[in-house]
């Protein structure tokens, strides 16, 4: 019974914390009267680029996933692994790198003026684009090949048995499993691409490429008019919501991609042109994700030197709300680990940090400073945005528990406590592990809601960084996304490893 | 005595029905096809699912509404009937103090007479995963003893077990039972279980559970439904 208690308290207490906002937000929307042509200019580039990240994401994802999953190469395992790389990437520290490979001075643009060609910009729609497949592409990769790998490999020897020709074996095997999957990866990487705040504040800008997310910003931090902020915000949640809806319709099962590296024998695509395509489409894949990720490494050593008091009082801000966030995260994932707790986050994933942070900053303003709360807000949204997906991670195992042992439990007459103590917590260990490594990664490199609440004297990493670019103190920036990305990916390192070590088995 | 009077449990599609007594201490097999309710019935004495209607007694008592932890009863499930991340200790010790304390010397001590008692003496630290199959079914038997309630359910929890040990593991029961005086009901499809085990069998076919019979003269004159089961020749 007192878990009961406790499972409600967190869900209405969830429920409070998003709806409540969102009410905020909805009460204090001046109408769209208060809305101009530029805002609804925000409104169709939002939706533009949404819709061109998503399809180059998923065609791109096609043959790069055929190809992992039917080649076996040195590094592939490690590949995959990588694939999952981005999810955990702070965005700020993947715009660096792509900013130093395709930027003005970048890697690309050298090459192009070494042959005397037109150089490219990276700033405006083609940065928010490129930088949105740079994320998503993994993801839909992942997406299409876990579906590949679930193929029973009875498939494969019946399609090698008969000699099915490319075609043949398009029609019967791999048709029909793009349309299973990828409808869904569409529209997933649709909504994430609606609701991503940092790469349109880092790539895009201006009157052609504002996102209704940025318009958000601009509106609250440049030109205070809070109704405004608000009726954007009411628009976003209404564009979110709707392709959320559509999202949950269409991917139904087909989930995030586990990534197994499951080894299935396959007798297709022998021939040399083939192994060519599939080997071509690996190498360019991986350069895409490694070469931008390793020029931001690389160029951030040097930068290291140039630390300064205020980058590194940030980066200790970053690691306070980091924890918070995993505190307060895993305090609501364990009561709600269940079918209806993950149901329940699910909203969470739409409404998105800027129109939660644009409701809590109306809230907060008529008892105090918005200001004075920067961090707490700051991790207070990133648990929300984290929930569904520790949820995700932690209900499956959450219910075998509770089936396996649920009757010996009865029968024992164990308590609550020494449930809790003795059987729940060491057997979830590793999910809880890998769920506060995700959330702890996640809420290290958010730059979403602290833009909205930060002064000078809070700011977290990632925004330390964006104003160091902006102040063109480039090797200063390198130098703290370097930073940024070690803390980030020691803190998932940490919680996973926690998770692992001596491990309930 | 055990009296399950006039009692009705649902079933997936059907339901059980049971009317009948059985007196403490003894060993009784619960003996049928799969899928006719022997488990079912075991549910419903532990309390796991219930009676639609009727009436679960224990020495008078009436247990219908009590939850599964208010039962005199302890139950060996078909698996996972230890923590598999604690030691034996603090798996045993679960019997005796509910609440996981870690066992003092008192609770040591009892526990290294159960594991004494079911052949598993010095292993109080291993894990169960370290243990084989029969070593695992000791172990789980030492904590029935520990529990010392005066029923004991077992559903088939030596399915997996060759013949010899599992011949091995009922012996340890029947010793279980008789130092605890409880009344043990095992469930088992095996024939062969029942005829060298049981006391008594109580026969589930058809949803309904048949009074005991003695075991030398249910199988000496076995009910047709079982001959059919057992697909026997005249």
């Amino acid at each position: 019974m007192a878990a009961r208690a406790l499972a409600v308290s967190a869900a209405l207490a969830l429920a409070f914390l998003t709806l409540g906002p969102v009410a905020v937000v909805l009460a204090r929307a001046g109408g769209f009267a208060t809305l101009g042509p530029g805002d609804w200019q925000a409104v169709r580039f939002t939706l533009w680029q949404a819709l061109l990240s998503a399809s180059f994401s998923v065609v791109l994802a096609v043959p790069v996933a055929k190809a992992l999953a039917r080649r076996r190469f040195v590094g592939r395992a490690l590949l995959v692994t990588l694939l999952g790389a981005p999810f955990i990437l702070p965005v700020i520290v993947a715009v660096m790198g792509l900013i130093a490979v395709f930027g003005q001075a970048g890697l690309v643009n050298a090459g192009l003026t070494a042959l005397g060609l037109p150089t490219i910009d990276i700033y405006g729609v083609h940065g928010v684009v490129l930088a949105h497949v740079f994320f998503n592409l993994p993801l839909a990769v992942r997406m299409l090949f876990s579906a590949w790998q679930a193929v029973p490999a009875e498939h494969f020897r019946l399609a090698a048995s008969l000699g099915l020709g490319v075609q043949a074996q398009w029609r019967v095997i791999d048709g029909p499993l793009m349309v299973r999957v990828l409808p869904g990866a569409f529209t997933v990487i649709f909504v994430i691409c609606l609701t991503s705040f940092a790469v349109a504040l880092t790539l895009g800008g201006g009157p052609r490429a504002t996102t209704v997310e940025l318009a958000i910003y601009q509106a609250m931090r440049f030109e205070f008019d809070l109704g405004r902020a608000a009726a954007l915000a009411v628009l976003q949640l209404a564009l979110a919501l709707a392709a959320g809806l559509v999202a949950l319709r269409v991917s139904g099962q087909s989930g995030f991609g586990a990534g197994r590296d499951r080894e299935v024998p396959r007798w297709d695509g022998q021939g040399a042109l083939p192994r060519l395509w599939d080997g071509a489409w690996i190498l360019l894949a991986a350069l895409f994700l490694l070469v931008p990720l390793l020029t931001a490494v690389m160029r951030g050593v040097p930068g290291l030197l140039l630390l300064g008091p205020d980058t590194l009082r940030a980066a200790g801000h970053s690691l306070m709300v980091a924890l918070g966030s995993t505190a307060l995260c895993m305090a609501w994932a364990l009561p709600l680990a269940s079918r209806r707790g993950e149901l329940l986050a699910l909203p969470a994933i739409a409404i998105s940090p800027l129109v939660l942070g644009t409701g809590l900053f109306l809230i907060v303003r008529p008892f105090m400073n918005p200001f004075d709360m920067a961090l707490p807000v700051t991790g207070l949204v990133n648990a929300l945005m984290a929930l569904p997906f520790a949820l995700r991670i932690l209900r499956p195992e959450a219910e075998t528990v509770v089936r396996d042992y649920g009757r010996l439990r009865t029968t024992l007459r164990m308590t609550p406590l020494a449930w809790l103590r003795l059987v729940w917590l060491p057997r979830l260990r590793r999910p809880m592990g890998f769920a506060a490594g995700l959330t702890a990664a996640l809420a290290m490199g958010d730059l979403g809601v602290i833009a909205l609440f930060a002064d000078p004297d809070r700011t977290t990493l990632p925004l330390q960084v964006y104003r160091l670019m902006g102040s063109y103190q480039m090797e200063a920036a390198a130098g703290a996304a370097l930073l940024l990305l070690m803390l980030s990916l020691s803190l998932f390192w940490l919680f996973d490893r926690g998770g692992r070590v001596n491990a309930a088995t | 005595m055990l009296r399950l009077e006039d009692l009705q449990v649902a079933m997936d599609a059907s339901a059980l029905k049971v009317d009948l007594a059985l007196p403490p201490g003894r060993r009784v097999a619960l003996l049928g096809p799969s899928g006719a309710g022997k488990s079912t019935l075991l549910d419903a004495i532990a309390g796991f699912r219930v009676a639609t209607q009727g009436r679960i007694l224990w020495q008078g008592r009436d247990l219908t509404q009590s939850r599964p932890d208010a039962r005199p009863v302890s139950i060996l499930f078909q698996d996972s009937n230890l923590f598999p991340h604690l030691t034996l200790a603090r798996n045993l010790c679960l019997a005796l103090h509910p609440d996981g304390r870690r066992p003092d010397d008192e609770a040591n001590a009892r526990i290294e007479g159960a594991l004494r008692r079911v052949g598993l003496e010095g292993m109080a630290d291993r894990k169960p995963g370290t243990l084989s199959g029969g070593q695992q079914g000791r172990a789980a038997l030492a904590r029935v003893l520990l529990m010392a309630r005066p029923v004991i359910l077992l559903d088939e929890p030596f399915a997996a077990l060759g013949p010899a040990l599992k011949r091995e593991m009922l012996d340890l029961v029947r010793e279980v039972g008789e130092s605890l005086a409880a009344l043990v009901v095992m469930v088992t499809h095996d024939p062969r279980d029942a005829a060298g085990w049981a006391q008594d069998v109580v026969f589930v076919a058809e949803g309904v559970a048949h009074p005991p019979v003695p075991t030398d003269r249910f199988f000496g004159d076995p009910p047709q439904a079982f001959r059919d089961y057992i697909g026997e020749i005249g």
